[in-house]
């Protein structure tokens, strides 16, 4: 089975990149199911058994997004393993900014659209800087000069990246992008062993634990105050 | 290539002055540092910096040499001229094969795309655009001057084959004209940008009605203005060997003329239209049917003529279009197009 990551901001479109990629994939007979991890509620489950696609859900709820992920995706992956699957699509919503869900040796796309403004490629950190595909959408409803200036930030920030244009919603590129993710050499068995592609933010401070009052009084563990003195610009 | 471990960060930026923005574009500051390798400039950061600031310094290495590499590469090429583009058939959806034996389109031609809806137009766009190789669901190969295609059109994020003027021509940047076309001259890395930016901005308004000025904000533009300035940068400013249309309104925009400046830009143009007055202006119309190419016709004469009398009806209409926009009461415009074509 091969598994692939995908993550990327809110509503940037990874939903409607994967299902058309699926029509694909599906098309050369490959048995593909989705694990869907989201923080407080997604619809996107629904969509997936629509299209008669096998679908796991998570959510967080109270926990970081990204740390939970990495806590399930051994049990996800085993379960596809197990169904005989022949891929099987994470997809994940980044959002900090800060964390990618990305495994070394397991393929990882990153979808973020031409919306975002031009200087988001530079406020993505890992999720964007360590993909080995950038998938750009929402190009229908920009410029051409648009597409080129989004994409050659894209590629200020992550060069080794390859950059692909789809459109959600007729699914153009999405054919393009499913010839590269199913190969018999990225096969696995399991997740073990493997590690992650960036470490994430070592947490916990008082109110990562619950606390709700606020005051430094009741701030313990990582805490860091932001410098707000008058002659500090 | 200079070996990016051992050499100071000064040495690699007087190589390659494009690293300042890069380094800036990927929140490092090296200044004071000029005099250390990128290896030891992240060896000063303490760890809780490096997870702080999400870096990761084997990563940044990798990601430097390749941008320096993939911008040398851009840099010192020779343009690669893109003289013909030759589609070989495939099949169509019920899996017959396409009746013809190959197109070859060359460098200057416009290229009219008919059939309806769903028809199979996308796909054959995406194909061209991903120089198919036999492995697309239409089974069709395209070759460039005649051979098969270096990867790069396939991979590379700078040398994109076709650009793309949609028929949503909307900008959702928030800038004036001059810093908008700017800022696409910077990511080209064009060398005189500032005469780059007024060539285009003077296209643009030879195309469009109305004129505007260069600190006019993008998105307070007309449609016609928008999609004048979009043709003019697109064609000026674009590196992409093949211009592909999706249907221009005839709204506010001289059609002939902006299809006239792209083709001194020794463009390919691609249109998708079914606006008589656009396809016929096409040298050749390919015909799309249940998803494969069902006919290529070459323009005739006659159609040339019927041409002829198409752009007369919407000149008239244009005109028509004017007065109302100027307040006045409509009258009958006199069409005088056979003086003019005698002129
Ligand atoms: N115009 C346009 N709309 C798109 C495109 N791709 C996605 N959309 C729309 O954008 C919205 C969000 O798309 P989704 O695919 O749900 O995005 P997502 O990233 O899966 O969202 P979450 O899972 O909720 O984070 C939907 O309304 C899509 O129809 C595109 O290429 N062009
Ligand atoms: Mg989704």
């Amino acid at each position: 089975m091969n598994l692939v990551t995908v993550s990327g901001p809110p509503s940037s479109g990874k939903t409607s990149v994967i299902l058309k990629t699926i029509d694909s994939l599906k098309k050369r007979g490959l048995k593909v199911a989705v694990a869907k991890f989201d923080c407080l509620y997604t619809d996107d489950d629904v969509l997936y058994e629509k299209a008669g696609i096998p679908v796991k859900k998570g959510l967080s709820g109270a926990l970081c997004p990204d740390h939970y992920f990495v806590s399930n995706v051994e049990e996800i992956t085993n379960w596809a393993l197990k169904n005989q699957f022949d891929i099987l699509i994470s997809e994940s919503a980044g959002l900090c900014n800060r964390c990618s869900p990305y495994i070394k040796g397991i393929k990882a796309v990153c979808v973020i659209d031409n919306l975002s403004g031009i200087n988001t490629p530079k406020k993505i950190g890992p999720m964007l800087k360590t993909a080995d595909i950038v998938v750009i959408t929402k190009g229908d409803i920009v410029s051409q000069a648009e597409r080129e200036v989004f994409a050659s930030r894209v590629n200020t920030v992550n060069p080794s990246a390859m950059i692909m244009h789809i459109n959600g919603l007729t699914g153009q590129g999405s054919f393009e992008l499913s010839t590269l993710l199913y190969s018999e050499e990225n096969h696995i068995d399991s997740l073990k062993g493997m590690e992650l592609r960036f470490p994430m933010p070592a947490a916990l401070c008082s109110y990562c634990l619950g606390e709700t009052r606020i005051g430094e009084s009741y701030q313990m563990g990582n805490v860091r105050k932001m410098k707000v003195d008058d002659d500090n610009d | 290539m200079t070996d990016i471990n051992t050499t100071t960060i000064s040495s690699l930026v007087a190589e390659y002055p494009f690293l300042t923005s890069f380094f800036k574009d990927n929140g490092l500051d090296v200044t004071g540092s000029e005099n250390l390798t990128l290896v030891q400039y992240f060896a000063a950061f303490d760890s809780d910096e490096m997870e702080d600031r999400a870096l990761d310094a084997d990563n940044m290495i990798v990601q430097t040499e390749e941008f320096i590499r993939q911008m040398n590469a851009f840099l010192g090429k020779e343009d690669d001229v893109v003289k013909t583009v030759t589609i070989l058939p495939g099949m169509d959806k019920s899996g017959n094969a396409e009746e013809f034996q190959e197109l070859v389109i060359e460098q200057g031609e416009i290229i009219s795309i008919v059939g309806p809806t769903g028809s199979g137009k996308s796909r054959l766009l995406g194909d061209i655009e991903w120089v198919a190789q036999n492995d697309t669901p239409t089974g069709r190969s395209i070759l460039i001057n005649g051979d098969v295609p270096d990867r790069k059109w396939r991979f590379s994020s700078a040398d994109k084959l076709v650009a793309q003027l949609s028929q949503n021509m909307n900008f959702v940047m928030d800038l004036s004209v001059y810093e908008f076309v700017e800022l696409h001259a910077e990511s080209r890395m064009v060398e005189n940008r500032e005469e780059v930016i007024h060539r285009i901005i003077e296209q643009a308004n030879s195309l469009a009605g109305e004129t505007f000025s260069p600190e006019t904000p993008i998105t307070s533009l007309s449609g016609g203005q928008s999609r004048a300035l979009m043709i003019a940068d697109t064609a000026i400013l674009s590196k992409s060997p093949i211009i592909l249309i999706d249907e221009i309104e005839n709204a506010g925009i001289d059609r002939k003329k902006a299809l006239k400046l792209l083709l001194t830009q020794d463009k390919i143009v691609l249109m998708a239209t079914h606006d008589p007055v656009l396809a016929l202006m096409g040298d050749k119309r390919i015909v799309i049917k249940n998803g494969g190419i069902h006919k290529v016709i070459e323009t005739t004469d006659e159609e040339r003529t019927i041409l002829s009398t198409l752009e007369e009806m919407d000149r008239t209409l244009l005109a028509y279009r004017t007065k109302l926009r100027q307040g006045e009461i409509i009258t009958k415009i006199q069409t005088d197009w056979k003086e003019k074509s005698h002129a």
